[in-house]
C-alpha cells in the first residue's frame, strides 16, 4: 500500500456477476483519466467452431455461451437462420417461443434482483445472508424464480439449455393440459411479482444518470421480446430505427487490449441495451398491471438512473408473468410442431431481447447449409463501453465530494457494475479494482 | 462442531453448471445450514480464505492462468468434485482440440495477440486429482444434490453410471431410433438428465458424455442406417463432450 497520490492497489473480487472481470482505474491529479472493465473471461471461439457445422445446430450450440440466457441465444439463432432459408414461422409457434422466452425472463431477472442485485441495497454479502433477516423476501423471489424455471422445464425440457427448441418451432408442443398448472403457479407468480416492485422501490436509490444512447427492439403493438426493429432514442429524445440487416453496419465491434470481450459503439457513439432502454422505447405496451406496478413505484415514461434499473426489471418480471398467462390462456396446440426450413444458400439475420439486452446473430450459410461465418454481438459486449462511462463519472464524483478511499471506490464500482447485470460469461466473477493514481 | 465449507470455482465455461445451485429453490436455503458458503463469487461477495472441505469447479481448463489455479483449488480443497461437460471433458471449447487454434482466434479476433489462449480445452482431471465428476452439459440438479447430501454423510454419491437407455425405458418413452429411426446417441451416454431428449421427441445429443461402459463402434452402423454420413456422425459426436467421445472411438 502506497500513498493515496499515486499508487496501484488490487482489491476484492467482483461477486455476484456472471463471468470474470476486473477494473483498472487511472487517476491522474484527482482526475479520473480512465476506467478499463478487463473482461478476461478465456475466450471459447464459438464463432470459429460454428463454421463448418450443420444450420441445425446453432440452436443448441450456441445456448451453451452462456447458462443464465440460453433461450436468447436459441432464440436469435433459430431467427438468423430462418430469415436465411426465407422461413417464417406461425402464430402458435410464436406465442410459445414468446411463453419459452417469459420463463427465461422471470427466472434470469428473479435471479438478479433477489440473489445478484439486492443485497447491494440492503448491506448484505449475499442472497443466504439476507434470509438471516428476511427469510420471507428471500424465499419469495426463490418462489418467483421456480415459476420461470417451471415454464422452461414443461416448454424446453429443462431450465439450463433447453433442448426442445428446433429451427422451425419445436420437436414437440405442449397440450393444453400440461400447460394448466403452469398457470396456477403462475397466477401465485403475478403476486410475488407485484409484491416484489414494491419491495424493490423502497430501496434506497442513489443520484446517478446514464447518458449513452438507448437501443432495444421495437414492435408496434407488443413490448418487445423475441422479435422487432432495432429502434435508438437519444439522451434528446429523437428517436430512429434501422433494418435488422444493417446491425453490423451500426453496432460495430472493436477490439481493445484489456478485454477478452469484442466493445461495441452504435454509430460511434455509446450506447446500452437492456431493461432501461426496453423500457423507455416501449414502456407504454406493457400490461395493465405492470404500468400500474410502475406508476406505484414513482417510474415516469423513462428512467435513467442505473440504480433503478432492478426496479425497470421488476416490472418486466410483473409483465413477463401477465404475459405468459395471457398466451397459455389462449393456447390452442398448433396442428405441427415446427415448420419445415429447408436450406438455402444465404444470410440471415436474428435478434431478440435477452433479460440484459438486445441479442443479434448473423449466418451465412451455403447451399447444403453449412455455417460458413457466424457472428454474434451479446448485450454485455455493447453495454461495456456505457458502464465504462458511468464509472469514470461516478468516481469522479465520489473522489472530487470526499476523497473516497479505495475501499469505497471499489464497493461504488462493483455496484456500479452489477446495475447494469453484465453478463460477463457472455462477454466474463472477480473484480480486481487497480487504482493508479499519478 | 462447525459446517463443513463449500468453495464454487469457475473455469472455462458458461456458469450453466454453478446455476443449477442456485436452480435448488426448494433446498437453497436448508442447504445454506447444513454448510458454511465459504466461496462462491457468482452468489455471494462474501468470500473466505480456503482450505476448503469441498469445492465444486465448473468449467475446463483454456489459459496458462487457469492450469496454475486448478493447482492452487486443488491444494486448497479437501474434497474436489469437477461439475459439468467443461470440467469433466473440456466441453464446447474443446472443438480446438481437433483444430488449429491460431486459425480460430484469427477468426474471432482481429488482434489475436492481446489474446493468450492454450491450443487445448482440457479437464480439470487432466492437471490433478479429482475425488468425483459429475457429468452434463448441464448437470442435473437432482445428481448435484446426491453428491453433496452423499459428502454430507461420508458416503460415495449414488450416481449411476449406466445409460440413457436405462432412463428412457425407466420413463416410459418409447424408443426414439426403434420406433422413427430417429438417430440417438442413447445408447452409449451416460444417464442423469432422465432422458428428456427423447421424451421430447429427439434424439439424445450426448450432453453427459460417454456411460461407464460404452461400444461406440457398433453405434455408429446404426447411425448411418438412420440417415446419417460420415461428416455428420462426427458432428454428432463432436459436440458438447467432443474430447470423451474422441477417446471413446479410438480402438
Amino acid at each position: 500500500m502506497t500513498h493515496r497520490g499515486s499508487r496501484v492497489l488490487r482489491v476484492g473480487s467482483l461477486a455476484r456477476v456472471e463471468g470474470e472481470g476486473a477494473l483498472h482505474l487511472r487517476v491522474h491529479n484527482g482526475r479520473v483519466e480512465e476506467a478499463r472493465l478487463q473482461i478476461y473471461e478465456p475466450p471459447r471461439f464459438f464463432e470459429a467452431f460454428l463454421r463448418g457445422r450443420s444450420y441445425t445446430e446453432p440452436p443448441d450450440i450456441t445456448a451453451r455461451v452462456c447458462g443464465i440466457c440460453p433461450v436468447a441465444y436459441q432464440m436469435s439463432a433459430c431467427q438468423a437462420i430462418e430469415d436465411a432459408c426465407g422461413v417464417t414461422v406461425d402464430r402458435p409457434i410464436r406465442d410459445l417461443r414468446r411463453l419459452l422466452y417469459c420463463g427465461e425472463w422471470i427466472e434470469s431477472h428473479a435471479l438478479h434482483i433477489y440473489l445478484l442485485h439486492a443485497p447491494d441495497f440492503l448491506g448484505c454479502d449475499s442472497a443466504v445472508d439476507l434470509a438471516r433477516t428476511d427469510r420471507t423476501a428471500v424465499q419469495r423471489g426463490l418462489r418467483l424464480k421456480q415459476a420461470g424455471n417451471a415454464l422452461l422445464t414443461q416448454l424446453g425440457g429443462r431450465a439450463i439449455h433447453p433442448v426442445n427448441v428446433r429451427l422451425g418451432g419445436f420437436h414437440r408442443t405442449p397440450t393444453s393440459a400440461e400447460l394448466r398448472p403452469l398457470a396456477e403457479q403462475l397466477r401465485r407468480a403475478a403476486e410475488d411479482a407485484r409484491k416484489t416492485v414494491r419491495w424493490v422501490a423502497g430501496f434506497d436509490f442513489p443520484d446517478a444518470v446514464v447518458d449513452a444512447d438507448f437501443l432495444a427492439l421495437a414492435s408496434p403493438s407488443t413490448y418487445a421480446i423475441e422479435g422487432g426493429t432495432p429502434t435508438r432514442l437519444r439522451a434528446d429524445g429523437t428517436l430512429t430505427t434501422f433494418p435488422l440487416p444493417s446491425f453490423l453496419d451500426h453496432v460495430r465491434e472493436a477490439q481493445v487490449p484489456h478485454s477478452t470481450a469484442l466493445h461495441s459503439r452504435l454509430d460511434g457513439r455509446r450506447h446500452l441495451t437492456g431493461p432501461l432502454a426496453r423500457y423507455a422505447i416501449s414502456g407504454n405496451l406493457l400490461s395493465p398491471a405492470a404500468l400500474e406496478a410502475a406508476r406505484e413505484a414513482g417510474l415516469g415514461p423513462e428512467c435513467r438512473n442505473p440504480y433503478r434499473s432492478v426496479l425497470v426489471r421488476a416490472v418486466e418480471v410483473v409483465y413477463a408473468v401477465d404475459e405468459a398467462l395471457r398466451i397459455i390462456d389462449a393456447y390452442e396446440p398448433p396442428p405441427r410442431p415446427y415448420v419445415d426450413v429447408p436450406p438455402v444458400e444465404a444470410t440471415g439475420h436474428g435478434a431478440t431481447e435477452a433479460p440484459r439486452g438486445l441479442l443479434y446473430h448473423r449466418y451465412r450459410l451455403d447451399a447444403e447449409g453449412t455455417v460458413t461465418d457466424a457472428q454474434l454481438v451479446p448485450p454485455t459486449a455493447q453495454n461495456q463501453g456505457a458502464i465504462e462511462d458511468d464509472l469514470v463519472r461516478s468516481v469522479q464524483t465520489a473522489i472530487t465530494d470526499h476523497d473516497a478511499s479505495d475501499h469505497e471506490l471499489t464497493h461504488l464500482c462493483e455496484r456500479l457494475i452489477r446495475n447494469h447485470d453484465p453478463c460477463i460469461s457472455c462477454a466474463t466473477h472477480f473484480l480486481d479494482l487497480t487504482v493508479e493514481r499519478t | 462442531m462447525t459446517a463443513p465449507t463449500l468453495a464454487v470455482f469457475k473455469l472455462a465455461s458458461c456458469d450453466g453448471c454453478q446455476l443449477t445451485l442456485l436452480d435448488c429453490e426448494d433446498e437453497l436455503l436448508a442447504l445454506a445450514e447444513k454448510v458454511e458458503i465459504a466461496h462462491f463469487p457468482e452468489a455471494s461477495s462474501a468470500l473466505r480464505p480456503g482450505p476448503y472441505d469441498l469445492a465444486l469447479v465448473e468449467g475446463s481448463v483454456t489459459t496458462p492462468a487457469d492450469a496454475e489455479r486448478v493447482q492452487e483449488i486443488r491444494a486448497q480443497s479437501r474434497f474436489l468434485v469437477t461439475i459439468g461437460a467443461c470440467a469433466t471433458a473440456g466441453g464446447i471449447q474443446a472443438l480446438r482440440n481437433f483444430s488449429d487454434v491460431e486459425e480460430f482466434t484469427r477468426t474471432v479476433y482481429a488482434r489475436p495477440d492481446y489474446i493468450d489462449t492454450l491450443a487445448t480445452s482440457t479437464p480439470v482431471s487432466a492437471h490433478v486429482d479429482v475425488d468425483f465428476e459429475l457429468r452434463g452439459c448441464p448437470i442435473d440438479r437432482g445428481q448435484l444434490l446426491e453428491v453433496i447430501t452423499a459428502f454430507l454423510a461420508g458416503r460415495k454419491p449414488d450416481v449411476p453410471n449406466h445409460s440413457v437407455c436405462f432412463e428412457c425405458k425407466r420413463r416410459g418413452t418409447v424408443c426414439v431410433t426403434v420406433a422413427h429411426g430417429t438417430p440417438c446417441l442413447g445408447p452409449v451416454t451416460h444417464a442423469g438428465c432422465g432422458a428428456i431428449c427423447p421424451a421430447y421427441g429427439r434424439g439424445c445429443y450426448g450432453c453427459f458424455g460417454p456411460s461407464g461402459s460404452v461400444n461406440l463402434p457398433a453405434l455408429i452402423p446404426l447411425l448411418h442406417r438412420d440417415g446419417m454420413d460420415d461428416r455428420d456422425t462426427e458432428r454428432f459426436l463432436r459436440t458438447f463432450n467432443a474430447a470423451a467421445f474422441a477417446k471413446e472411438r479410438q480402438p
